[in-house]
């Protein structure tokens, strides 16, 4: 029983409420050259209307999940999405891989080169919101800087490549090295900072990489950028463009099957549990034994590891970069992955970069709405599922119960 | 018995306010010892000094963790990290209950295997055979600790999700598991009904005469006090006003006069 007559009323209200606030500026319009003012009841009604029917949405949604909640209230709490509905069948799970693995595999051939690209990017986002993750998801310590490592990555290959000549794969694991020691440059300041505190410092750091890349001219050529850096080569040899796109789209895959192989790993270790534990609860993380210096640097260096490493790919495939590739818009964007996607959950932030990259590219038509959509879709999920797109689910053990006793 | 705790003229001052003033307490091996005092006397403070978690601002602390052979050493543990007092065999459960709520129960436990065992980074991603051993040694050694309490039963279950007794439980059992020699419990009975706080009664004993681990724990329970412990002190506004057996301390007209005519009765 739930549209009842007070939830109805309270939409009513509001909408009253709306159409009187706006009633100035969509229903008065003073024409100055003949002296007339238009009343355009019509645009009152639709705001009417309009507010009436989205807050009755809302009203109608938060009563699912309170009901929700009150229906599973001995079990689990919260109802599973669809994707962990599918991700839990057996049945669904195995056709679903065979058939992911063909369209990965086939993607760049049937696809053309800008195709190829945009699905590069995506892949692209997804190591950075795994590498995020690390930081954000597991250790719970909200880094608002991370396009900085990026950007280190990129200027990492940029500049070797411009002054040295060294190639793709020689720089990918410098890259990685050289993120992980910004990682921790940045992560000994912030040691005994929390919650917002940390999140303001560390979009400060941001901020400083990008401001003196733009500004030191000798070093990385200022706002002009590092233009011809060589793309990925196959075994020393040069490919031509469509063909080192595809390349490119193979390497990124192989570089998304290696970070979840190795984050997968890392937080079910005695590592990860350490982070878990430290976003929980920090004071009793500590006084249970665990090193909070160390623990916080490991999971910035191994954060910023992955950021460095695909900066290092950003560079080989859009052979040019400047800072205005680094700017605090890419920080919130890999966040808001890791936050849409759910907080340590591999499969969740995988998805949302997909959604999050890929959505906008073919909604093309849409794009002056582009944030607001965003930004309306970060807030839905925000009040409706909190937890993400799939929740992070801890691992559970079996155990014979006569082995111990 | 030797002593395995030692604590010298411990002083704590949070800008004006004397929170512990020049306390001395010394705990034995084998004893469990309760500190009692009313509300604000001092007691949490002195749990977080001795633990690391505040710098005092005088005093020693000095430990003797018992070896085999019974060679002891003494050892200063002022100024050291809350997980550095931990790896030196001090474990210890919060007042207000401190859980990992949204790990399971087993890895609550887990935790506290960490200061034991060594997995870096690189074990973590090549899972050698060393590591591999390391791991599972974890899961079984926190399985038996959670076997001990009682809790195996909620293994998998998210520690948010256990009800308020079994928190409390919990706490205790990821103390455990750390391998103190000395365990800290803050109210370990708060919120707990009489079977409960029964069972704990117990479940206490049962840690010193097995595991031959000591224990301090705060109360304000009287009957769970003085039924447990072998010697109780008592502190008001941080000092420390009483020490003796609980036939001394029921009888002793200050404390009576402390707890302003507050029963004390067993
Ligand atoms: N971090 C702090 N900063 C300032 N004052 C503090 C701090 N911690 C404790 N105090 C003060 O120290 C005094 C002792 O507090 P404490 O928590 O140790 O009492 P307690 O004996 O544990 O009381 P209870 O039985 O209520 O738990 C109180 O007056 C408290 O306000
Ligand atoms: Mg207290």
């Amino acid at each position: 029983m739930m549209p009842t007559l007070s939830e109805i009323k309270k939409s009513f209200l509001v909408s009253l409420w709306f159409m009187f606030l706006t009633f100035p500026i969509m229903v008065i319009r003073v024409n100055t050259t003949e002296k007339l003012v238009l009343w355009r009841w019509e645009n009152m009604a639709y705001m009417g209307i309009g507010s009436f029917l989205l807050s009755f949405v809302w009203r109608y949604m938060l009563w699912r999940k309170e009901t929700g909640k009150k229906d599973s209230e001995s079990g689990t709490l919260q109802l599973p999405s669809f994707f962990e509905r599918i991700l839990s069948d057996r049945r669904y799970i195995v056709p679903a891989t065979a058939a992911g693995i063909a369209l990965v595999a086939i993607f760049p051939f049937v696809m053309d080169t800008y195709q190829t690209n945009i699905m590069i990017t995506a892949l692209m986002y997804i190591v950075l919101g795994l590498g995020l993750n690390i930081v954000v998801g597991l250790a719970g310590l909200l880094d608002l800087g991370y396009v900085a490592f990026y950007a280190v990555g990129a200027y990492t290959y940029g500049l070797l490549n411009h002054h040295f000549g060294l190639g793709f794969w020689t720089v990918l694991p410098i890259g990685a090295v050289m993120g992980a020691f910004f990682g921790i440059l940045l992560g000994f300041p912030v040691l005994r900072l929390r919650g917002d505190y940390l999140a303001i410092v560390t979009l400060g750091f941001g901020e400083i990489i990008r401001l003196i890349l733009e500004n030191w001219n000798e070093f990385s050529f200022g706002p002009s950028g590092i233009a011809q850096i060589a793309r990925p080569s196959l075994f020393g040899i040069q490919l031509s463009l469509s063909s080192s796109i595809i390349y490119l789209y193979f390497v990124m895959i192989g570089m998304v099957l290696f970070t979840i192989f190795v984050v997968n790993r890392l937080q079910n270790s005695r590592i990860g549990r350490a982070w878990i534990a430290l976003r929980e609860d920090e004071v009793a993380c500590q006084a249970m034994g665990i090193d909070k210096t160390r623990t916080k640097l490991t999971a910035f260096a191994l954060g910023a590891t992955w950021a460095g490493m695909v900066g290092v790919i950003f560079a080989a495939k859009t052979t040019f970069i400047n800072p205005a590739s680094f700017t605090f818009l890419e920080s919130a964007m890999i966040l808001a992955i890791v936050v849409l996607g759910g907080m340590g959950s591999i499969v969740g932030v995988s998805i949302a970069a997909l959604i999050l990259i890929l959505l906008p590219e073919y909604l093309r038509a849409f794009s002056e709405f582009r944030m607001l959509i965003f930004g309306a879709i970060m807030v839905i999920m925000m009040v409706f599922r909190p937890q993400g797109i799939v929740a992070n689910v801890r691992r559970s053990y079996k155990f014979q119960p006569d082995k111990h006793s | 018995m030797e002593t395995i705790l030692e604590v010298n003229g411990l002083t704590m001052d949070f800008g004006g306010l004397r929170a512990l003033d020049h306390l001395n307490i010394d705990i034995r091996r084998g004893e469990i010892v309760a500190l009692i005092g009313p509300n604000g006397a001092g007691k949490t403070t002195f749990f977080n000094c001795i633990t690391g978690i505040y710098l005092p601002t005088q005093g020693d602390i000095i430990i003797s963790p018992p070896k085999a052979e019974g060679t002891h050493k003494r050892e200063r543990i002022n100024g050291l990290k809350p997980n550095q007092v931990t790896e030196k065999g001090m474990a210890r459960t919060f007042q207000n209950i401190r859980l990992f709520p949204n790990m399971t129960v087993l890895e609550n436990v887990m935790i506290g295997r960490h200061c034991r065992t060594r997995a870096g980074v690189a074990g973590a991603i090549f899972r050698n055979r060393a590591m591999v051993r390391e791991e599972q040694s974890i899961v079984d050694d926190s399985f038996r600790v959670l076997e001990k309490i009682g809790l195996a039963r909620y293994v998998n279950d998210q520690a948010r999700n256990l009800p308020y007794g079994a928190q409390r439980l919990l706490e205790i059992a990821r103390a455990l598991a750390t391998e103190p020699f000395l365990i800290l419990l803050d109210e370990p009975a708060a919120g707990m009904n009489p079977q409960e706080t029964h069972e704990l009664d117990e479940l206490i004993t049962r840690i010193r005469d097995d595991e031959g681990i000591s224990i301090l724990l705060i109360e304000h329970d009287m009957k769970l006090v003085m039924s447990l412990s072998n010697r109780i002190f008592v502190m008001d506004y941080g000092k420390k006003i009483a020490q003796g057996t609980p036939e001394e301390i029921r009888n002793n007209p200050v404390v009576i006069k402390a707890y302003l005519g507050e029963e004390i009765d067993a």
